[in-house]
């Protein structure tokens, strides 16, 4: 199956699924489809990186397979596992079973408990197996120790997993891979060079418009514009946390909750806890934008 | 194909583009220039930003390299040829300098321009590629350089800057924006970035013509800056400092993560076992302890002295060693900071927890005045100083740190008094910000002083941050 036509027609499809791409997103996402490639995304936190996977199942109907990956992750929460219980539950009944026929053939135990049935398929097995288009989203790789990107690397490039009792299993269709980073460490060159990358900045004021006003339909076009404004400025701070959209977005759903018509000092001094999470980026906005203390 | 390619030249372009990138310090590797080939294969080319998103899909893979990326190639595959298409459509008789199309370079066709260039960037909406049109008529006429024959013309954006000086347009764009009912200190903003960008467009322009004239490859190897992370903290221009000052967080934060997660590696191969939850984990595999547990470390923490040179050419090194350390508080103990350039003045006060990079810098560069007293640099007299005042911040299991570039102006080095400083402590590092192979030279003590204290070049971010990784652990 072919994910998109052209980059064009991902733009268009990601807009109909609710997610607005400008240029360099929309042709990346396109060529990720086509070339058959991992997707590496990267940008500051809630600028979108999840929602991309997303959008992208919702607009080719493809289902979603999630991989968080955490500290401490391993291969038996990614990859696969045995069914431990259920492999002794199996050898303790053919035990009571066969003792007369004085201990049963070994090898087919064996064969046998280590079969299909016995199989615990973990979000990277599961979307190399699936038979339906899938998008395979693993999301903050930073975030994993580096020896489980080895792991990821035979399922990036070759999109096969190798289970050494059962063999290998390759992909009957491959999945769309999305691997999402915060930049909070680098990742290994290996898994770098197997991914087509993407940084996802923030919006120009332009696209954040249009993204609140589609997110938030209830906002007034001028309080959005002021909104969008004020946005961009608190980005030229030097903020410990820069406002992203999905602040942005919070600040909107804030403002309407408290219906509040005009975006002036005073209403941004007061909501300013929506978008800046810090103490230092508070005193620090204040004093740029000269607020009156709330 | 094969032929086409050779004939168009298309494929030779493609890999010289490849190799000034390498030679840019980007690690592009075989298999990713085969992924670009592939992926170009597969999108239009009528359009050049999308050739250009492609690049960057397969062979750009960290942000900090996108800015010398995308300056190769607008070096390499320019927007446009010459003087453009609106030049060579209006202008087909003669030469660029024959027909009446062609400004030449006067008076008044200075004044001229700068009007239509006040009046494109007062627009209500910025007209991108009006603005890139006019600044490529700008290097044209105001940036030319003829030269004595063919192929020795050159074109100088500085020139042009120059002479045309948008930056003094800066008052009359405030006044043309400002019916708009915005506030003055807004538009004076928008004003700036406006003006800033179309700099930006001149200086790229003046790259792209010399690259025609010289070949690609010639403006690559001169005219590229490196990127951010490696660019010398002495050869860095004001952007640059601000954009170093935002990579200082972020790298420290990295820095740290890295260091956690070493520790927490190396530590586990050595560590005493934790029976009892090696034992409880082992009950998931019916008795079998198939991983153990082991014991947390007791933090090893280092006390740290920072001593730095404040005066006026090594001020932003000593800055930005001093932000980025402090950044990193939680892996060391403790630590105290002074400055100096010929007296020495405590400045821990400053690097209150939280608080904000902007104003601690701007605290600083304020008490770098007690830090002198005729301001002359004198490391021998500082190292005396510090003795006399406060050497009780030295204990056995201190790490001093002294960060400058060794010039002391030919004045007494006091080696003794810096004999017994390093003696008293565990571990002691000298920071010089210069390149190795100037050390010694004019009235640099840097051998004399390395002779004492171990002296470790660091010149950019990357060695910075490698630098404190070691020192951390």
């Amino acid at each position: 199956m072919t994910w998109f036509d052209a980059p064009a027609d991902a733009a268009a499809r990601l807009a109909t699924a609710g997610y607005l791409a400008d240029a360099a997103t929309a042709t990346t996402t396109y060529l990720a489809g086509a070339l058959e490639k991992p997707l590496l995304l990267e940008g500051p936190a809630g600028v979108g990186k999840t929602e991309l996977a997303k959008a992208v199942s919702r607009a080719t109907g493809a289902d979603l397979v999630r991989l968080q990956c955490y500290e401490g992750l391993d291969e038996a929460r990614a990859l696969y596992e045995w069914n431990y219980k259920k492999q002794l539950l199996r050898i303790q009944a053919t035990n009571a079973g066969g003792t007369a026929a004085g201990g049963v053939d070994w090898d087919a135990t064996h064969d046998d408990i280590f079969s299909e049935e016995f199989l615990l398929t973990r979000p990277l097995l599961t979307a190399i197996r699936r038979e339906e288009p899938t998008v395979l989203l693993i999301d903050e790789v930073d975030k994993t120790d580096i020896e489980v990107e080895g792991l990821l690397l035979e399922v990036l490039s070759d999109f096969q997993v190798t289970i050494p009792e059962l063999g290998t299993v390759a992909a009957t269709r491959r999945p769309f891979v999305v691997l999402t980073s915060n930049a909070s460490r680098e990742l290994s060159e290996a898994v770098k060079r197997r991914c087509l990358y993407l940084h996802i900045d923030y919006p120009d004021a332009a696209r954040e418009r249009q993204i609140l006003q589609q997110q938030v339909p209830d906002l007034d076009g001028r309080i959005a514009e002021q909104l969008v404004a004020t946005v961009a400025r608190l980005r030229e701070l030097e903020l410990k946390k820069a406002p992203s959209i999905a602040e942005s977005v919070d600040w909107a759903r804030t403002l309407i909750a408290l219906e509040i018509r005009d975006l002036d000092a005073k209403a941004i001094a007061e909501t300013l806890g929506a978008v800046l999470k810090h103490q230092s980026d508070h005193e620090r906005a204040v004093k740029e934008l000269k607020l009156a203390r709330a | 194909m094969t032929e086409y390619a050779e004939q168009s030249g298309l494929l030779d372009r493609h890999l010289a583009f490849v190799e000034a990138l390498r030679g840019a310090g980007l690690s592009v590797s075989l298999a990713e220039d085969i992924d670009a080939l592939a992926a170009l294969g597969a999108v239009p080319w009528g359009d050049r930003a999308t050739v250009r998103d492609v690049f960057a899909a397969t062979l750009v893979k960290k942000q900090a390299q996108r800015t010398t990326f995308d300056a190769l190639f607008d070096v390499y595959f320019p927007a446009m040829v010459g003087d453009g298409a609106a030049a060579v459509g209006g202008d087909e008789a003669g030469g660029p300098d024959a027909g009446e199309g062609a400004v030449r370079d006067n008076a008044t066709a200075l004044v001229d321009f700068r009007d239509r260039l006040a009046e494109a960037l007062e627009a209500q909406e910025i007209d991108e590629a009006e603005l890139r049109r006019m600044a490529a008529e700008m290097v044209g006429v105001f940036g030319a350089m003829p030269g004595r024959g063919p192929g020795l013309s050159s074109w100088s954006a500085y020139t042009a800057l120059q002479r045309v000086a948008p930056q003094e347009l800066v008052d009359r764009l405030v006044a043309g924006l400002m019916g708009e009912g915005a506030d003055e200190e807004d538009t004076r903003r928008r004003a700036n970035r406006r003006i800033g960008s179309f700099t930006a467009m001149v200086e790229e322009d003046a790259r792209r013509r010399i690259a025609e004239e010289k070949g690609p490859d010639h403006v690559a190897e001169v005219a590229i800056r490196p990127s951010i992370d490696k660019l010398a903290f002495m050869a860095a221009r004001r952007t640059d400092l601000e954009e170093m000052r935002k990579e200082i967080f972020p790298l420290a934060r990295r820095l740290a993560t890295r260091l956690a997660k070493e520790q927490h590696s190396r530590h586990a191969r050595t560590a005493p076992l934790d029976f009892r939850r090696t034992v409880r984990a082992s009950i998931a595999t019916g008795g079998v302890p198939v991983t153990t547990h082991h014991r947390p470390k007791r933090p090893h923490r280092t006390d740290l002295v920072v001593l730095c040179d404040v005066s006026g050419s090594v001020a932003n090194f000593a800055q930005f060693t001093l932000l980025f350390v402090f950044a990193l508080r939680e892996v060391f103990q403790s630590m105290r900071a002074f400055t100096f350039i010929d007296h020495v003045h405590e400045v821990t006060g400053h690097f209150r927890p939280g608080a904000d990079p902007v104003d601690v810098l701007a605290d600083l560069s304020a008490s770098a005045s007690h830090a002198a007293l005729w301001g002359r640099t004198n490391y021998g007299r500082a190292f005396t100083k510090f003795e006399e005042a406060h050497l009780d911040a030295l204990t056995p299991k201190t790490t001093l740190l002294i960060l400058g570039d060794a010039r002391s102006n030919y004045s007494d080095l006091h080696e003794d008094t810096l004999k017994r400083l390093t003696g008293s402590v565990k571990r002691a590092f000298w920071l010089n910000p210069e390149h190795e192979r100037n050390w010694g030279t004019g009235d640099s003590a840097a051998p004399t002083y390395g002779e004492i204290v171990r002296m470790i070049e660091c010149r950019n971010l990357t060695q910075l941050s490698e630098f404190v990784h070691d020192l951390a652990w």
